[in-house]
């Protein structure tokens, strides 16, 4: 999000927060955008516009195995993830959830042994292709983790904390940054007269907001959360979920959850998991969520979500 | 514990027969007594010397430490140079050592494969278990021929006296090989493996959902590391870091056989010296008054003192790293 | 309440669809031009400074390494000439008579670390029985507490403790180095004694004691043997230890040129005859030195790798 030219800096300035907090404004037209035309590539036209999006999946998995040495642990994935809505993965434990959604932004390279088969494609673009840089998918493709995990610093700089890394920017506009990413993540107003104390001292759901925040701050295009309430109590869980439908206006998020009635009450589309003989995740069913939770066509997804299944 | 007793009341037998059968009871006094035992020898150590070093103490109290001039042979006895000579080459080698070490505990722990890690882990454990005089050994007749001549003559004539880019007090005076740069520098190989081997076991400690959330957020490597796992770390770094500065200020072989060994307060890395273990080592022999080995042994009481402080200060802050994730540190 | 921080003017979630997904497009398309433009300079240097510090760390391990390798290379090429049987078998002679050989050293080091052992793992292993039963008391955290301390005590310091306690108006002695040594062990028995016990599963101590066996017979027939291999490295990592060491040595056993085995009279050992050596303005003891520095190097690396190898195997 920093810069290092200071004619970026006029533009984050211009359009960056002050557009966020103002609503709509001044925005680069996205049909005659050069910079928009470059990043689309290809697969999706420069002419996209909502129509497109609604076509085009702003990530999908194509054909996707994830191997730990000779292991599978997933296979023949292909999902797509649309974008500004929820898309739950389900099914149960050891079926390969976790792995999958890490595989979305390639968290899974950091497990020695780990590779892929298949395609992840992010905006028609395979992250898993040879000289694709890593760190940039990470970036665009944002993680919430299972357990929060601040990183023990002030609530200010685990916000400030991704958008440091880009360069030095002034320190009004990282306020601005961390105040907006607060405000976006329904924080602000919990720890705005806090924000030097250090993130430690949070509630656990209010940690996880914060990681959130922390996440939503660099920008992404996707924001991959792996069981994110597991260890919140009910009143954090509905705060979290509250917040996944503010920012699913903006963002593609994919939920990876055991909890069936967490999926049906967020999600818009719902990926079924389930683990093969050969010990193999896979997905059976891939649809609108409210079918999946009503009429599913397999029948191993009706006896899970009606809870017939261990 | 409690199993025991119903048995001996099932079984009555007199007092000293059922004791010497089960044994129970000399057995609980003979570990509490190993065990008074074991502490007994730590305080001993200070009360000891404390005892023994009284002529000194009534005679010079704290001026012991602050006087510049030894001269055994005049009774006058200060300790300044020694105290200055070990603070100089310790901090000399943890200068040298620490951010090698640091280096080391990062490869170990973040980068380097799996299977790699136990081997170079283990030779690193090992340059820890050359005993000091064979370092010194090899200091003597490799080390500073090789590595610290050179390396002294070239900083003595770029920053040396009138030198050529800068003159430093730091480097003045002549310049033979055994000096305070000898000593640090073979203390900082010495230290290195003490501080690589805990920062790597504090770094292996830092727990995943860290690393996790830095690359989660677009870190590269390095800034994970740097930014993320080290600060995490830190104390527990700092901990090794004294543990190493505890090692460097006893070390007395190698110390004794490389710096030279002359009794003198000087700011230059090129001069000889002496640090407190090395002055008792090697005057040791020529102790024939009371006095002065009442002066030697005050030295001794004073590195006691230095390395249980140190000590505390470690522990503590290792633990307080350990305590943090206690699930983490298998 | 996070509804409520929902309706702030501000605040993005507020605005109207259509509206909304324009700006979202702004939005990405502003970080999109951010990132490229960031990724010119800014994103070389993130990737160097990654690489390079990466890199560095792997130098940082090779250069610890030199000087092991550079060590024992020496040992060996410089020590190996002189280990000729003579060397083994004869005790010291003047230089003027070929110098003889340091069986008096191998004899009292053998004497000097036995001793020690039989002096420390004892009262190290019996210690370790109380801390793993009592980790909590005042005694045992103290006992924890003095252990470090004790581990941490510069090895000279310990030379000047037992100095004052055993040899001020007597005189040095084979003893007086031992303790000195056996004070040096001690606190690594101890530690890794209770490392091993603390393993042990409490329901081994239970069967026995259910089986009526008393806590002394437990201990010693049930528990130790469960911890044996790791207690057996602890005492082999604690003589490795003190088989090199020196500095408590030269005020205690003193160093000796007889071949001697009486505990009241000072005596030689490897370390200390190789400092002396090492310090004589003579390239025969010089030599000899080496030699001796080649058996130390020999019998710490012999016992430091087989101790980790046990440990290995006992972990797998």
């Amino acid at each position: 999000m920093p810069i290092a030219s200071s004619s970026a800096r006029v533009a984050i300035s211009l359009h960056g927060v002050t557009i966020v907090q103002q609503g709509k404004g001044v925005l680069p037209d996205m049909n005659t955008s050069p910079l928009a035309r470059e990043n689309a590539q290809s697969h999706a036209p420069a002419t996209a516009g909502e129509a497109a999006a609604a076509v085009m999946p702003k990530m999908q998995t194509e054909s996707l195995s994830i191997y730990y040495g000779n292991f599978r642990a997933v296979a023949d994935v292909t999902l797509p993830v649309r974008d500004r809505k929820i898309t739950a993965i389900i099914g149960p434990s050891g079926c390969g959830k976790s792995t999958l959604i890490r595989s979305l932004n390639r968290m899974n390279d950091l497990i020695a042994g780990a590779h892929a088969g298949g395609k992840v494609m992010l905006d028609g673009e395979d992250i898993y292709a040879s000289g694709i840089d890593v760190v940039d998918i990470r970036r665009r493709v944002g993680m919430v983790f299972q357990r929060p995990n601040p990183f023990p610093k002030s609530i200010y700089d685990n916000v400030a904390f991704g958008v440091r890394l880009y360069g030095r920017i002034p320190k009004a506009e990282l306020d601005d940054i961390v105040e907006t990413s607060l405000r976006r993540s329904a924080l602000w107003d919990e720890v705005k007269d806090k924000l030097k104390q250090s993130a430690m001292a949070l509630s656990g759901g209010q940690q996880q907001r914060l990681c959130i925040a922390r996440a939503i701050a660099v920008e992404p295009e996707v924001i991959l959360m792996d069981e994110p309430c597991s260890a919140l109590d009910p009143v954090a869980t509905l705060k979290i979920e509250e917040l996944m439908q503010e920012l699913k206006q903006d963002y593609a998020i994919v939920i990876v959850t055991h909890n069936m009635q967490q999926a049906a009450r967020v999600s818009d589309t719902t990926a079924m998991m389930m683990m093969r003989a050969d010990r193999a995740g896979e997905m059976i069913e891939f649809d609108e969520t409210q079918i999946i939770f009503t009429k599913p066509r397999d029948k191993r997804t009706e006896d899970y979500v009606s809870g017939r299944f261990g | 514990m409690v199993v025991t007793k119903p048995l001996s009341t099932k079984l009555p037998t007199p007092l000293v027969r059922r004791m010497f059968q089960h044994g129970d009871v000399p057995f609980k006094i003979i570990i509490v007594l190993a065990t008074l035992f074991t502490l007994a020898l730590v305080v001993g150590v200070g009360v000891m010397l404390w005892l023994f070093t009284s002529v000194t103490r009534m005679d010079l109290g704290f001026s012991f430490v602050t006087s510049k001039t030894w001269n055994p042979t005049g009774s006058q006895f200060g300790a300044l140079p020694f105290v200055v000579g070990t603070l100089i080459t310790s901090i000399l080698a943890l200068i040298i050592s620490v951010p090698l070490g640091v280096g080391i505990a990062i490869f170990l722990a973040e980068l380097c494969p799996a299977r790699l890690r136990a081997p170079l882990g283990v030779m690193v454990e090992l340059l820890a278990a050359v005993p000091s005089v064979v370092f010194g050994l090899w200091g003597i007749f490799v080390f500073v021929p090789t590595v610290v001549k050179p390396l002294g003559n070239f900083l003595k004539n770029a920053f040396g006296t009138s030198g050529d880019v800068i003159d430093l007090p730091l480097f003045h005076g002549p310049f033979y090989g055994f000096s305070y740069l000898a000593a640090g520098a073979i203390l900082a190989v010495m230290v290195l493996p003490t501080i690589a081997a805990i920062s790597r076991d504090v770094l292996l400690a830092v727990p995943g959902s860290q690393r996790e959330g830095a690359f989660g957020i677009g870190c590269t490597r390095w800034e994970a590391i740097w930014q993320v796992v080290l600060p995490y770390g830190l104390s527990g770094i700092l901990g090794a870091v004294i543990l190493g500065l505890g090692r460097a200020l006893g070390e007395t072989m190698a110390v004794t056989m490389v710096i030279g060994n002359v009794a003198q307060l000087s700011g230059s890395l090129l001069s000889p010296g002496y640090t407190m273990a090395s002055v008792i080592a090697n005057e040791w022999g020529e102790s024939s008054t009371p006095a002065y080995a009442s002066a030697l042994l005050e030295i001794g009481l004073l590195l006691f003192i230095m390395s249980v402080l140190l000590n505390l200060l470690a522990r503590l802050l290792v633990w307080s790293v350990q305590r943090r994730n206690p699930q983490q540190h298998a | 309440m996070a509804r409520g921080t929902m309706t702030d003017p501000p605040n993005p979630a507020a605005r109207t669809t259509e509206a909304d997904v324009a700006d979202t497009q702004a939005i990405r398309a502003r970080a999109r031009q951010r990132r490229v433009q960031a990724s010119m300079a800014r994103e070389r240097v993130r990737r160097v400074t990654n690489a390079v510090m990466l890199g560095l760390t792997g130098l940082a391990t090779l250069l610890a390494l030199i000087p092991l390798v550079w060590i024992i290379v020496d040992v060996v090429l410089l020590g190996a000439p002189s280990i000729t049987p003579d060397f083994l078998t004869q005790s010291f002679k003047p230089a003027s008579l070929g110098g003889g050989g340091v069986l008096h050293a191998i004899v009292g080091s053998l004497i000097l670390v036995g001793l020690a052992s039989v002096m420390s793992i004892p009262i190290g292993i019996l210690a370790a029985f109380y801390v793993v039963r009592n980790p909590n008391t005042t005694l045992g955290l103290a006992v924890r507490f003095g252990t470090d301390v004790l581990a941490g005590l510069p090895s000279i310091v310990v030379g000047l403790f037992v100095y004052t306690l055993l040899v001020v108006g007597r005189s040095y002695s084979a003893l007086a180095g031992a303790v000195a040594l056996a004070i040096l062990m001690l606190p690594i028995v101890l530690r890794t004694t209770e490392e091993m016990l603390k393993l042990v599963p409490d329901s081994l101590r239970e069967g026995a004691l259910g089986l009526g066996a008393p806590e002394w017979k437990t201990a010693f027939s049930v528990l130790l043997p469960a911890a044996l291999t790791g207690v057996l490295t602890g005492l082999m990592l604690a003589v490795a230890r003190v088989s090199g060491e020196t500095a408590p040595l030269l005020f205690t056993a003193l160093g000796s040129n007889v071949l001697s085995s009486a505990l009241n009279r000072p005596i030689a050992s490897l370390p200390l005859t190789l400092f002396v050596y090492a310090t004589q303005p003579d390239p025969i003891r010089h030599a000899q030195a080496w030699a001796i520095a080649l058996i130390i190097m020999v019998i710490v690396l012999a016992l430091n790798i087989g101790a980790r190898l046990i440990a290995r195997h006992r972990a797998m």
